[in-house]
Formats: C-alpha cells, structure tokens, sequence
C-alpha cells in the first residue's frame, strides 16, 4: 500500500518568551531580540500514513496533536524532520477564517475556495454543491457579517471539504452545526473515505475516533507513544486515563450554612466495602457521615444522582422516607440501601445535602461529592438510564406460523446501543 | 491571487456611498490642497515643462505626487499585510507573498486609474504625454516592484518588531520632503554640488524626475536615470523577495 503522509522524526520548538520585545527600542537597549526558553512541542515523531486510511491523533490537551496537524499542513515549519505529503491537501484547522465580513457569501466562496488552492473554473462547476450542502441558498447575496454563527462555520466547513483533496486534515472541527449538518458531515467524510482519500483527524471523542479511524497514533508530552490499530491504541489510551476514581472530583460544589456537616459520602457493597463500582441489580448502600457545630432540630438528609452529562436521574430525601429524628448531636452516620441498583451502564454523580424540616435552609449541600460507575450486571436491558425488569412475552400474530418458530432476538443486538 | 487582489479592491470602499470614486476623489483632494499652499501661498514656481511648454502647477504637481502616493500606500498597507491578516497565516497554509503581491496589484488598479485621468487632463491642457507613455508605463511597473520590494522587508519586520509601522509613518513623512514632489528639483541642485549628489542617491527622486520627463515634459528621462531606476528597483524588490521567503515559515509562529 502505498504512503499518502511520511512523517519523519519531526520536532518543533517554540519559544517561550519570557519577555517579548516586539518594540524596537527595548530590542536595541538588550542588545538582543528577547530572551526566552525553549519548548519543545513535538519531539522526533514518526510514522505514515497510508493511502486511503484514516489516521486519528489523540492525546491530552497540550499533547502535541494540533502543532503535529500544522506542520502536516504546512502552516508551521518542523525544526527537525521532515513530512512529506503525497497529493493534494486541504486542512480544516478553523472554519471561515480568512472570511471578508464585508463580502458576500458568494464572493467569500470564491476567495476562500482560491485560497485552498482552488482555481476559479473548479470553483464554477462547484458552486452550487458547496452553497447547496451549507443549505444557505437564500442568504448567499448577504455579507457574511451578517451571518449567523453556524452558517458563517457552514459556509466555511463546505467550501473547505467541496475542494476534494487527496489528504483531508481536521481539526476537532466535527462537531459544529446542528445535528442534521453534523450528519450530513459524516456523510461527507464517509464518501470521502469510500473514494479512498486519506483522512487525518485530531478529536478528544474516542467512540468517534473509535469508529472512524483505522489507525491512530498517541502523543504525550509531544512524544509519540503508541501508534497502531484504533481499538487497541484507544483502550490504551483511554485505561490509563482512567484510575480509580477519587472520592470528590473536580467540579464538585459546596454550600450551606455549616451547622451541620457532611463531612464523607461513601457506596458501600452487598459485604459493606466502599467501592466506585456497582453492577445493575447489586445491592448498595450509601452512607453520609456527618458531624454538627451545634445540636440540629429534625434535619433532613437528602440524596439525589445525575449522571455525568448532568441529567438528574433520582432524588430521595429522609422526611419523605419517613426517618426525621428529632435532634442530631455530634459525630454520626446515616444509611440509604438500595436493594437491587436499578440502573443501567454508566458514569453517575451523587448529590448530598443536610437541610431542616422545611427543606428551605441548607446547613450542608455537598454537589457531585461521590461519583461511582455502574457496568452491566442482571437484568440486562438494551439501552438508557433505567433498568425497568420489563419482559418480552404474550406475542400475538396474524401469521399462521406458531409463535414458538420466531427467533430469538439476542438482547441488545438491534436496540439502541447503551450509553458508555 | 486574483481573488485575494478583488478581495482588496472590493473590500477597501465597501459600504461607502461614492465606491470606487474615492480612490479618484482622495487624490484630487490632496493635490487642490498642495497645489494652493503650494502654488499661492508659497509661491512655488517651476519652469515650464520642456520641450510641451506646460505651465500649469497641479499637472506638475500631479506628475510627480501621483506616483509617490502609491510608493507610499503600497510599502504603508503592504507592511501591515502580513500581521493584518494573522488569523489567515495562521490557519491556512497558501504562499504568504501573496498578500504582499495582491496588496500591490490593488493599489497598482487604483494607481493605473490616477495616471489615466491625469493623462486625459495633460493633454486637455496642450500637454503630450502619449509619445512617451510606454516609458511611463516601463515607470510605472517599477515603481511597483520597487515599492513592493520594501514592503516584503517591512512587512517581516513588522512581525518581529510591531512598532516598525509607527516608525515608518515617520520616516515616509521625511521621505517625502526628501524628494522633489511639492517642489523643483533644481531648488537643491542648485544649492550645492555635494548636496545634489547625495540628494540623488534616492530613488525617488529619481522616479520623481523620470516620471515629471515623461508626463510634464513630454521627453524622455535621461539614461542614468533609466538605469539607475531599472537597477534599484529590481535590486530592492529581489532583496525583498529573498529576505520575506526566508522568513515565511516562521512567520506563522512569529506572529
């Protein structure tokens, strides 16, 4: 197979600098430009990338992803190393730049589709595909400025893929528009992989680079760690990601008045070890522990999941579970048990609040403190947040066939697919 | 290229009432105000032109200011080309020159649009400047690459030295009166002998005088001059050149 992007032992440097004299005078008073410190963005990365393949770069914020797409791209100039592109190349790095807001969406197209590298017949001939996948026929006469954000980007994204390059380079550019534009992108990248153009993409979505990409190469600190088949470089990448999750994750709030703490929230298993993880159908218990600055008159102990994307899943507080003692003193604990977690495949954050008979003060409010993953475990159902216990049964037909001779759907084989 | 060029011409009057006409309204204003300090307040009176026998101070003045307006646009907006359009350079990749290039060829648009006028007027006048126009349009064309050549070096400078542009602001006011425009030339030959030698070192006044033969005149500039203009103007423009394609690469990061 032959090679469409070699990558050669490519480094890039940047200065730091710790001073940066863009004036003359402080130049010429220093006796030098500025001083700065070197950093090193990329450091003798290798690897190629095959005809017709579509290579995803992952890595950490600051990895090196973007700096490596640029110099693939010619914007940035490797200090070491060397890439070499067979064929033609269009990059998406930012949609609508060089976008003039005075002109109009047909002259932008024109200047932009030939600052692509596009010469004006080719431009002739497309115009009408490239304003016709932007879906703004209507407002193709109007100055751009005019545009509204996610037309502005349309315009931009279809000029840029209606180019048709032999090497197409993204830029975490797939997620803009609306859900019908980012499926008509797809389309687009998938015709685009079908005709065997090569693809390089830079995305944080792993389920998207997952699917999409055949290869993918993983930096680090600018360094190349792992390049290989998606899947595998992907669990990688994503296993040492994860550890073991710690009891308050970023993100987590905290208010109340403080008479009465939640000083730790704990899920404890079916034997009453804590753990972060629980299968469908265990039997867990959640614990608040909690101390007082002074005695508290009839509090409430409330808890409440929302899953990680924020959707509120559940809420229970003790005054409607009927247990509201009547004054609390000091150090103490208070169990919630869940006989069998109703809940299906995924990532879940709990709520804990301490608030007084009428709800309305909160003495401790405790946002996200405990968050706990949930893998798949009895019953087994096909998709969303709940598991309902629901069974499949009394099938009734028009056709002469006995119901016994119906095939057996393995559950979650043509369901939607679980939310990971 | 030639849609970045558009882009230029386009842009620049965009929702402006009169368009276009500015580009010919913002140098007649110029030279009316010129041509009375000038001519009725200072008194400047120069020779006739020879051999047309013109006498008629705005087309003198015209001659010679014309040509230095563009010089002057063309190294001002040139210059701030590149940094101009940072958001560009560093998102695209595409030959940086041509910014540079189509900076020039809009302003050259506008300029070619200038002298025609002004040869319409030179010979509503009595003037003759058709004979020599093909020097004048040899002149103008190296007046391009001699202003585009600087422009090149200012506009890497820019990008390292921000304040580049302020200072050329300054140092293109003194050029101005370093070169015989709102007066003659021979008001400094005349003066001293050291002096007229290197007062002709620029080549402006050299630009200047040739295009005053050409236009005013109605005669051909002197061979030294001819050479003299030829040799500098490709010299700067590929100095210029060299210096920016060294530089381009970095020029993203620079930025």
């Amino acid at each position: 197979m032959s090679t469409a992007i070699t990558v050669d032992g490519v480094s890039k440097r940047f200065r730091l600098y710790k001073e940066r004299n863009q004036s003359l005078k402080a130049a010429l008073m220093r006796g030098r430009r500025a001083s700065y410190e070197e950093f090193w963005a990329l450091r003798d990365v290798s690897f190629e990338i095959p005809t017709g393949s579509t290579f995803g770069l992952i890595g950490e914020n600051g990895s090196g992803k973007s700096t490596l797409l640029k110099c693939i791209a010619r914007i940035l100039q490797p200090d070491n190393g060397r890439v070499s592109v067979n064929g033609s190349m269009a990059a998406l790095l930012e949609l609508g730049s060089g976008f003039h807001p005075e002109l109009s969406g047909r002259e932008n197209v024109y200047l932009n589709g030939s600052i692509l590298g596009m010469k004006k017949p080719e431009i002739d001939r497309k115009f009408d595909s490239i304003v016709d996948f932007a879906g703004i026929e209507q407002f193709i006469d109007q100055p751009v400025k005019n545009y509204s954000s996610g037309m502005y980007v349309r315009l931009g994204f279809s000029v840029a893929i209606n180019i048709d390059p032999d090497v197409l380079l993204v830029d975490e550019v797939l997620a803009v528009g609306d859900a019908m534009f980012q499926e008509k992108c797809m389309e687009k990248f998938a015709e685009f992989r079908r005709a065997g153009k090569t693809v390089v993409i830079v995305s944080h979505a792993m389920g998207s680079m997952r699917s999409l990409c055949d290869n993918v190469a993983w930096l680090k600190h600018g360094e190349l760690i792992e390049v290989g088949p998606s899947n595998d470089v992907v669990d990688t990448y994503v296993d040492e990601g994860h550890v073991e999750r710690v009891e308050s994750p970023d993100g987590s709030a905290r208010w109340g008045s403080g008479e009465a703490q939640l000083t730790s929230i704990e899920m404890l298993d079916a034997r009453g070890e804590p753990t972060t993880r629980a299968h469908t159908g265990d039997q867990v218990t959640f614990r608040m522990h909690f101390d007082t600055t002074k005695p508290i008159d009839k509090p409430v102990f409330g808890l409440a999941l929302e899953t990680v994307e924020g959707t509120y899943v559940w809420g229970h507080h003790s005054r409607d579970g009927n247990l509201v003692p009547d004054r609390i003193e000091g150090r103490g604990s208070i169990d919630l048990v869940v006989p069998a977690l109703p809940l299906q495949t995924n990532t879940y954050d709990l709520n804990a609040s301490i608030v007084d008979y009428t709800t309305t003060h909160t003495y401790d409010f405790r946002r996200a403190c405990y968050r706990f993953d949930v893998l798949n475990g009895t019953p087994h159902e096909s998709g969303g947040l709940v598991v309902l216990g629901g069974r499949w049964g009394h099938l009734t037909a028009a056709s002469p066939e006995p119901a016994s001779n119906t095939t057996t759907i393995p559950s979650g084989a043509t369901a939607p697919s679980t939310r990971k | 290229m030639i849609n970045l060029t558009q882009r230029e011409i386009k842009g620049k009057y965009k929702r402006t009432v009169l368009g276009q006409a500015w580009s010919l309204v913002n140098p007649i204003a110029i030279m009316a105000m010129y041509a009375v300090v000038f001519a009725f307040v200072l008194k400047a009176r120069p020779e006739a032109g020879d051999p047309s026998g013109l006498d008629v101070f705005a087309l003198w003045l015209a001659s010679a200011l014309l040509p230095w307006m563009f010089f002057n646009n063309v190294v001002v907006t040139g210059m701030g080309s590149i940094v101009g359009n940072a958001n560009l350079i560093q998102k695209v990749y595409f030959p940086r020159e041509t910014l540079v290039l189509s900076n020039s060829m809009s302003w050259l648009f506008t300029f070619a649009i200038e002298m025609a006028v002004l040869v319409l007027a030179t010979l509503l006048f009595g003037g003759e400047p058709l004979l020599t126009l093909p020097v004048t349009i040899v002149l103008m064309a190296l007046l391009a690459a001699f202003a585009t050549g600087i422009a090149f070096l200012l506009a890497v400078a820019n990008v390292y030295f921000r304040d580049t542009q302020h200072f050329v602001g300054i140092a293109m006011q003194l050029w101005f009166y370093a070169t015989p425009i709102v007066y003659p030339v021979s008001l400094v030959a005349d003066a001293h002998p050291t002096i007229a030698t290197i007062y002709r070192i620029n080549p402006m006044e050299r630009f200047s005088e040739a295009f005053r033969n050409t236009m005013y005149d109605g005669r051909l500039p002197s061979l030294g001059t001819m050479a003299y203009v030829v040799v500098v103007s490709l010299g700067v423009l590929c100095l210029g050149y060299v210096v920016f394609r060294r530089r381009e690469g970095r020029l993203a990061e620079e930025l």
